[in-house]
């Protein structure tokens, strides 16, 4: 007799070798320049319930290129573990061929001259043909959606987030969970989940004041599918008045509530579900020890931490799955569901290669009247760009390099400080950048660029919160995030210590003298979480250093020293 | 910005002060477990103390604690200048030993709850409660 964890080991090793044949054959087809569609689609169709993930798309709707991070630490036990590999370490661990289009789609390495050959990635219509293709293999399949949707263009921005709504609404989800969608406001929120043709899910969404679950998000949802009685609970990003403005949605409380979640899948199991799929904004690391916490969770489709990988991770005998950002990625799971229990799995990372898969003529129609009222606005070319411009990486990148040299020299600020935050896509060298990039890395609810006074200490202490967001070893204590990014400081950081004692060497680089903790420093920023900030919304700044600098030439930056990675 | 130069002191003398709190607190709530057990041996288990990982809002932090069968439960944080949060005391019609309330916490610091069970024995539930100054997440 074969119990479960042999079942799930051995599919494990079926997926493997499904995510092996997929990757694998790819850079010579691509060579002969015959990868197709139907080699990206290819999936043995396998047991009786399919789920489609998407997450993170960050209001992309059209193609765009995204660089993976080349640095992205993981500390305590996670320290070498998935998501925490990249580049050539993360190739090898896949058997990804060098110069191969997973290559190119997965690791950040040779990023320009690969992208030349395999082009861009995403566009929700692209994503559509992936997904119709999924549902004529299996009509029942359910597509799930793990938020930061509504957010993050020059369109989204502007409609207050009713182009994604309009665009994912034409994709027919079944179920999404929230982040960034609460910076529209709550108001605003509620005024799209009321009519919403799917499930708006939640576990963790409390009502502040009572600290009871909160009416308007239900915590999930069944459906039967494939004759299989599946219980779909949402996991929004736990965080969320802490590392957005809590000022924009008041009313609701959240915080990650491990118990909460042992009752909700306790419930679900009571009431018969014979598959539990966790729709989580979690972050992988906080998924993976949620995981180990909470008993009866078969699948986590995990989002949040932008991570793209290959083959699910098994903890227990729970699998997580992690689908990317930006719209670059769809997730495939096929399950075998019996007798009540997941016997086995097959699983497939789908790169949206824009130039491979044919476009949903309907979406694309759909996603360019969304368009059409903000092209001449969006499509003014505001500068160019000599090299990449990227922000994937725990300290920093190319574009919160630009984005801090404008607020330095717009605002006159000795330092500079950007948010890590992990969406916005990248740009080729020799691109134009129109005031729609500028806005896919900068647009937000709450963008005004701030000047103001802080201590040498202040700012040290800044420093620290940040990093122990990022690098407490105890994943229930991280955010998520990326490190603030810094402008005219140099540092270095232990990211084994523990909060007080990471950072050390802050250096003013134009002087090269040390940050002097009793002196006021002038510093400019965005992205304040405080009510009431005051300032030029950042995209304006920006867009006004670039039309002076003309071509941007980013340059290697070498201001942080890290220790203990 | 909301964050004017008066306010960034503050909260940076706000960090200063909660840096230099630890010693003196950690010694009072010390004290107040003493006079709370009597100096009797304290165990684990049996009582589940619930708080968040990080606050929402230092100012107001929701903690439940539930131990069965407790006559008295104490809630307790370590690091505030004033440690007691609030003693609980069950009665034998009680229908369960649990209560919720929240507190104020002057900074990231450990939050103990300890209960006082039917046979005069002690059980204790410690959670690290982090207050974040936030705003950077992705």
């Amino acid at each position: 007799m074969i119990n479960r964890r042999d079942f799930l080991q051995v599919s494990m090793a079926t997926s493997a070798l499904v995510g092996a044949s997929g990757f694998g054959n790819w850079s010579r087809l691509a060579a002969q320049q015959l990868l197709t569609q139907d080699q990206l689609l290819d999936f043995d169709t396998f047991g009786n319930v399919s789920l489609i993930h998407v997450t993170d798309i960050h209001g992309q709707l059209k193609p765009i290129h995204f660089r993976e991070p080349e640095i992205n630490i993981g500390v305590g036990g996670n320290k070498g573990q998935v998501p925490h590999v990249t580049g050539a370490d993360f190739r090898k661990l896949y058997g990804i061929e060098d110069g191969s289009p997973s290559h190119y789609a997965l690791t950040y390495d040779d990023f320009a001259a690969l992208g030349q050959a395999y082009g861009k990635v995403g566009g929700l219509d692209r994503v559509s043909t992936v997904i119709n293709s999924i549902r004529a293999a299996r009509p029942d399949a359910l597509l799930l959606d793990g938020g930061d949707t509504w957010h993050g263009s020059y369109t989204c921005h502007h409609t207050q987030g009713q182009d994604m709504v309009n665009v994912m609404n034409a994709l027919k989800p079944d179920a999404m969970t929230f982040h960034w969608e609460f910076t529209l406001g709550s108001d605003r929120v509620r005024e799209i989940v009321q009519d919403l043709p799917f499930a708006a899910l939640g576990a963790n969404i409390f009502d502040a004041e009572w600290d009871e679950p909160a009416e308007d998000f239900a915590p999930y949802k069944f459906f039967e599918r494939g004759g299989v009685k599946i219980a779909v609970i949402g996991q929004a990003f736990p965080y969320m008045p802490i590392a957005n403005p809590g000022w924009m949605f008041p009313e609701y409380s959240f915080g990650i509530r491990t118990e909460r979640m042992q009752e909700v899948v306790d419930e679900v199991r009571g009431q018969g579900a014979e598959l539990v799929v966790l729709l989580s904004h979690n972050g992988f690391d906080v998924d993976k020890k949620m995981a180990s916490l909470v008993t009866g969770i078969d699948v986590i489709l995990s989002g949040h931490t932008h991570d793209a990988l290959p083959e699910p991770v098994l903890v227990g005998e729970t699998i997580i799955v992690a689908s990317g950002s930006n719209g670059k990625f769809v997730s495939r799971v096929d399950l075998d569901v019996r007798d009540g229990r997941m016997m086995g799995f097959r699983h497939k990372l789908i790169p949206i290669f824009a130039d491979v898969i044919e476009p949903d003529k309907a979406v694309t129609a759909v996603i360019d009247a969304e368009r059409a009222p903000y092209e001449t606005e969006m499509s003014e070319v505001i500068g160019e760009t000599d090299g990449v411009l990227y922000r994937r990486g725990n300290f920093n990148g190319t574009w919160d390099d630009l984005i801090c040299d404008a607020l330095l020299s717009e605002r006159e600020a000795d330092i500079a400080m950007s948010p890590g935050v992990r969406w916005g896509p990248s740009l080729m060298p020799g691109d134009q950048i129109t005031r729609e990039d500028i806005f896919n890395a900068t647009s937000m609810s709450y963008p005004n660029a701030y000047r103001t006074e802080m201590t040498g200490e202040y700012i040290k202490t800044i420093m620290e919160d940040v990093a122990d967001n990022i690098f407490n070893p105890d994943p229930y204590y991280q955010q998520g995030g990326d490190m603030v990014r810094l402008g005219g400081l140099g540092y270095r950081i232990d990211v084994t210590k523990p909060q007080g004692s990471r950072i050390s060497e802050i250096t003013m680089l134009k002087t090269g003298e040390a940050l002097d903790p009793a002196k006021s420093y002038v510093v400019a920023g965005w992205a304040s979480v405080n009510e009431g900030t005051e300032g030029p919304e950042i995209w304006n700044v920006v867009e006004d250093h670039i039309r002076k600098i003309g071509t941007v030439r980013p340059t290697e930056n070498t201001s942080v020293k890290v220790a203990g990675a | 910005m909301n964050l004017t130069r008066r306010d960034a002191l503050a909260l940076g003398l706000g960090a200063t002060a909660a840096s230099l709190l630890p010693l003196r607190a950690v010694a009072a709530a010390d004290d107040a477990i003493a006079v709370f057990t009597g100096g009797a041996k304290v165990g684990t288990g049996g009582i589940t103390l619930t708080a968040p990982e990080i606050a929402e809002n230092g100012n107001t932090v929701p903690v439940a604690v539930d131990a069965p069968g407790a006559t008295s439960i104490m809630v307790l944080a370590t690091g505030n200048p004033t440690p007691g949060v609030a003693t609980f005391n069950f009665g034998p019609l009680a229908g369960s030993q649990s209560a919720s309330t929240r507190m104020r916490l002057a900074g990231t610091q450990d939050v103990v709850a300890i209960a006082k069970l039917a046979d005069g024995s002690f059980v204790k539930a410690s959670s690290l409660v982090k207050v974040t100054i936030g705003g950077c997440g992705g």
